[in-house]
């Protein structure tokens, strides 16, 4: 599965050309939209939470525990966005795909640079939500909150390339609503975003403790109020690693078999 | 320009059944002519245009395009071709210049001279004024129009058209045709599929006819004409049913006759005679006339069967 990274790079402009058609519709909502959830969930809501900030994972208090959740939650929402129905749109309705494999581009030139897209789209989004929690003086240090950006860019490929693997090996979009039903949603509410995953019951915890998504808030939440467990932090860049490889290579593989026939 | 020997193409469906799409033809296309596969749906054109596009993997024989195989040289071909597929692949998010220009960065083309392309080819396919025009918006004849104008966008030694006019009204047809004209008389090999008798016949310095994966005739379409078929066709048309019961009364007034369910044909050299004759036997035909014969009644004479039902 040897990408030719400067043939993908011929991609860019493609993706340039979309998010120009398509930014203006969106631009409005990714800023209002964070600005609601860190204020209905961590003001608000918060507002109510007098919780021992010993139970809170290192906040002080709960905007500060909720907001680097959020934060990372997001970035898994746009992903899920991104590499469902899109992708197959590529496949079976406009079929483009087929026309960028009929030029010198191959299957994995087209998935690195859709990956890639993937990856700027969770830019933009956390760089508007990080923007957005400033003011709300829940950062610990500048370095933590960089760190906690390029934190969501990992995240979101962990997520991006197995679900990206997992849509081109679907027949059809009929599969997309209980992903999001049965993965997407459970993993937002349960995944230690809201409420420390150590409230939940033994078993529910270990699963818990399996998805992407914890290792995503944990690791965000660490860095962003600087209270950073290397150990654990590695453990959670590591599996997060081991993810977006593992689909990455998956994706690659099938869809190749897919589109080559 | 392309040299197929003993190629191959067999598909294995989900039930594991295996599907024999081409089983085994000898090509040779020469650089500047235009050459067509004339056959009838599922005879394997599609199959074939798309390992030669160096899309889809080989099953047997060998294939060189460009003198390249394309197991080992997939980039490098598919940079020195184009190709203009059954199925439109146009990106429909985008405008009709934005799937150009797009189109010719893949080829990895500096920005300027992408741009620079894309003004041209949307004067030569007559779509300028539809530049900024969504691509959902355009016409059955614009998007097959647009289609060529991005194949055309690397400036290809060869063009691959798989039924460039299929689901095209007769106008719309006439354009497409008269722009592939010109890519011919620039000098562009052109190698296209159809199961038009009339686009094989108009444009199509030599064609092989297959049906059922296999060649089963190879020329240009006077000698194929010449070879299985008469100078003129006099064709007869009696109540509804009654063809089977003429035809054995005919018979001998022509050197072949074919009995369709709508019509009688007699191959002869001589139509008119043979309609005289006819009449002279007391048998009194709805409808009658003379016409050339075409790669139609090639098809027809090779396989038993009519190109397009
Ligand atoms: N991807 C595929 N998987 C399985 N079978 C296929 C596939 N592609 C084509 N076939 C089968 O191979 C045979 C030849 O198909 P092909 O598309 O090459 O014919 P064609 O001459 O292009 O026909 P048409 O005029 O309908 O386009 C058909 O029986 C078709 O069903
Ligand atoms: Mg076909």
């Amino acid at each position: 599965m040897p990408v030719d990274v400067r043939r993908a790079a011929r991609m860019t402009d493609y993706w340039l050309v979309l998010v120009q058609r398509t930014w203006k519709g969106s631009v409005v909502s990714s800023f209002v939209v964070p600005f609601l959830y860190v204020l209905a969930m961590g003001v608000l809501l918060g507002g109510f939470v007098k919780a021992d900030p010993a139970e809170l994972e290192g906040a002080t208090d709960y905007l500060a525990f909720v907001a680097p959740g959020l934060v990372a939650a997001q970035a898994m929402t746009t992903v899920f966005g991104e590499v469902t129905y899109p992708v197959m749109g590529m496949i079976k309705w406009n079929r483009a795909y087929y026309g960028m494999i009929a030029s010198p581009l191959g299957v994995p030139e087209v998935v690195f640079a859709h990956l890639a897209f993937v990856v700027f789209r969770v830019a933009v989004v956390s760089a508007v939500f990080l923007a957005v929690m400033a003011p709300f003086g829940v950062f610990s240090s500048p370095y933590g909150v960089v760190l906690a950006f390029l934190a969501q860019l990992l995240l979101g490929l962990a997520f991006a390339a197995p679900i990206y693997a997992l849509t081109v090996s679907l027949p059809n979009e009929s599969g997309f609503a209980l992903i999001f039903r049965l993965g997407m949603i459970p993993m937002f509410l349960f995944s230690g975003a809201f409420f420390p995953i150590a409230n939940l019951d033994a078993p529910l915890e270990a699963l818990a403790r399996v998805t992407p998504l914890w290792h995503g808030v944990d690791l965000t939440r660490m860095l962003v109020l600087g209270e950073v467990d290397v150990v654990m932090a590695l453990v959670h860049v590591a599996y997060l690693a081991a993810l977006v490889l593992g689909g990455w290579v998956l994706a690659t593989r099938i869809l190749e078999r897919r589109l080559i026939t | 320009m392309i040299q197929a020997v003993g190629l191959r193409k067999s598909f294995t469906a989900r039930s594991g059944e295996v599907v024999e799409a081409v089983r085994g033809i000898d090509v040779e296309v020469r650089r500047g002519e235009a050459f067509g596969f004339l056959g009838p749906n599922g005879a394997g054109k599609s199959s074939t245009m798309r390992m030669v596009a160096a899309v889809s993997p080989v099953s047997g024989g060998t294939l060189r395009i460009l003198g390249l195989d394309p197991a080992t040289d997939g980039p490098e071909i598919r940079s020195r071709i184009g190709v203009c597929p059954q199925e439109d692949t146009l990106d429909t998010e985008l405008n009709v210049s934005d799937n150009l220009y797009v189109y010719g960065r893949y080829f990895g083309l500096p920005r300027a001279e992408v741009r620079r392309r894309v003004g041209e080819l949307l004067e030569f396919v007559q779509l300028t004024e539809k530049a900024k025009a969504k691509v959902d918006d355009l016409s059955g004849g614009m998007k097959r129009r647009l289609t060529i104008a991005r194949s055309l966008i690397n400036r290809p030694e060869v063009l691959l058209l798989d039924e460039p006019t299929t689901g095209l009204d007769p106008q719309a047809r006439h354009v497409v045709w008269d722009r592939l004209f010109r890519l011919k008389q620039q000098g562009v090999t052109l190698v296209l599929t159809t199961h038009y008798m009339d686009e094989a016949e108009q444009l199509c310095d030599r064609l092989v006819v297959m049906d059922k994966g296999l060649i089963v005739a190879e020329g240009s379409p006077a000698e194929l004409i010449r070879s299985y078929s008469t100078r003129e066709v006099a064709e007869l048309r009696f109540n509804v049913g009654e063809h089977e019961r003429v035809a054995p009364k005919v018979e001998d007034l022509a050197e072949r006759v074919e009995v369709l369910p709508d019509r009688l044909l007699l191959y002869t050299a001589d139509g008119e005679e043979a309609i005289a004759q006819v009449h002279a036997r007391g048998l009194d035909p709805v409808m009658s006339l003379v016409r050339r014969s075409t790669l139609e009644d090639v098809f027809l004479r090779l396989t038993g069967r009519t190109l397009v039902d």
